[in-house]
């Protein structure tokens, strides 16, 4: 067909498409795996070889640490810097979650400068963790609020008894995952194809220089993708807890053995 | 009106043009936050490393929406949607 011959030439084309490998039947439906499943899998062997190691070198844990507990104490204070940024003393449960997807994500987006298609750059990786997230949003808000102030806050602006404004807050709720996910995955879909066009298009002369836009594409903006995403989930969080200090089932029970203790 | 493959392919190519010119909006607020950003570590140099990840934190967020443009853009031409099959 006429378009396929702009982006053809003579050493095989620009290639930034997700390619399936093999597909197999289940239940009728035809799933495929494709390159995706491919680089997610190398990414997430990569990440528990290196996870393991740096388990086995905090479980021995030296007074004058070596290089690699240097490096990964660092990490570990970096990502709790975050979380306790955001959200305070409450944060301290979700610091592991936040420094996995910390740290997918920065594989994931890293791994373009070595050859693999990044998995983030596949829009069925980032809607999940965007969905993730959206789902902590509404539990710690139910977890942390009674129903009544979750109302007056989706009944925002105008008082509760005049809910005209709740669809939007709802809409505004609604679009948190989408623009998240979009985000990371138009940020990093548009560093691959910057790259498979100049891989593609000036293969000739592309020798040495095309690093420098790999320093862009891949680790720069890949790292500030990951830093926006783990500090909105966490903001977002933070923000749905509010400012209470304790669960919702904890005041009840709390409240019933004062009752009883009076 | 039957309408042939040629054409609804040349009117996705200049839909994805328009749709990039949803580029300019976070150009020109990027910009203009990279300036302010800019005067204040001019009026506090000790504050840059705070004052930088705020920044990129606010700049990234903006980017957003002209991202979307390019995704329907890329959409358009690659994925040729209106092409009826």
């Amino acid at each position: 067909m006429m378009p396929h011959m702009l982006l053809a030439n003579a050493n095989g084309g620009v290639d930034f498409m997700i390619h399936g490998i093999f597909s197999y039947e289940i239940f009728g439906q035809e799933v495929w795996i494709t390159t995706s499943h491919v680089c997610l899998l190398i990414v997430v062997i990569c990440m528990l070889i290196f996870f393991f190691a740096a388990g086995q070198v905090f479980k021995h844990a030296k007074a004058v640490p070596g290089y690699l507990q240097c490096a990964l104490e660092f990490a570990v204070e970096f990502l709790d810097g975050i979380v306790n940024g955001a959200m305070g003393e409450k944060g301290k449960g979700f610091r592991n979650y936040v420094g996995t997807l910390f740290l997918f994500i920065l594989f994931s987006n890293i791994s373009g400068l070595l050859g693999l298609r990044p998995p983030t750059a596949d829009y069925g990786v980032t809607l999940p963790l965007g969905l993730i997230t959206f789902s902590l949003i509404r539990i710690n808000e139910v977890r942390y609020n009674n129903l009544w102030s979750i109302w007056k806050d989706k009944c925002s602006p105008l008082p509760p008894w005049l809910p005209i404004w709740l669809p939007i807050n709802i809409i505004g709720d609604c679009a948190v995952p989408v623009s998240l996910s979009l985000r990371l995955f138009a940020n990093v879909l548009s560093g691959t194809v910057m790259m498979a066009l100049v891989y593609g298009l000036l293969a000739k002369i592309a020798i040495g220089w095309p690093a420098a836009l790999h320093v862009y594409f891949d680790l720069f903006s890949g790292a500030i993708q990951t830093y926006v995403f783990c500090m909105l989930t966490v903001t977002y969080i933070g923000s749905a807890i509010g400012d209470n200090e304790e669960t919702v089932l904890k005041r009840m029970i709390r409240r019933s053995k004062e009752k009883k203790a009076a | 009106m039957e309408f042939n493959e040629n054409f609804i392919l040349g009117c996705s190519a200049i839909g994805a043009g328009l749709a990039v010119i949803a580029g300019i909006g976070p150009g020109v607020g990027q910009g203009i936050a990279a300036g302010y950003g800019a005067s204040a570590v001019g009026r506090n140099p000790g504050a840059q490393g705070k004052i930088m990840s705020t920044m990129l934190l606010g700049q990234a967020v903006a980017e957003t929406t002209g991202l979307y443009g390019l995704l329907i853009a890329m959409l358009l031409l690659f994925v040729k949607p209106l092409i009826s099959k």
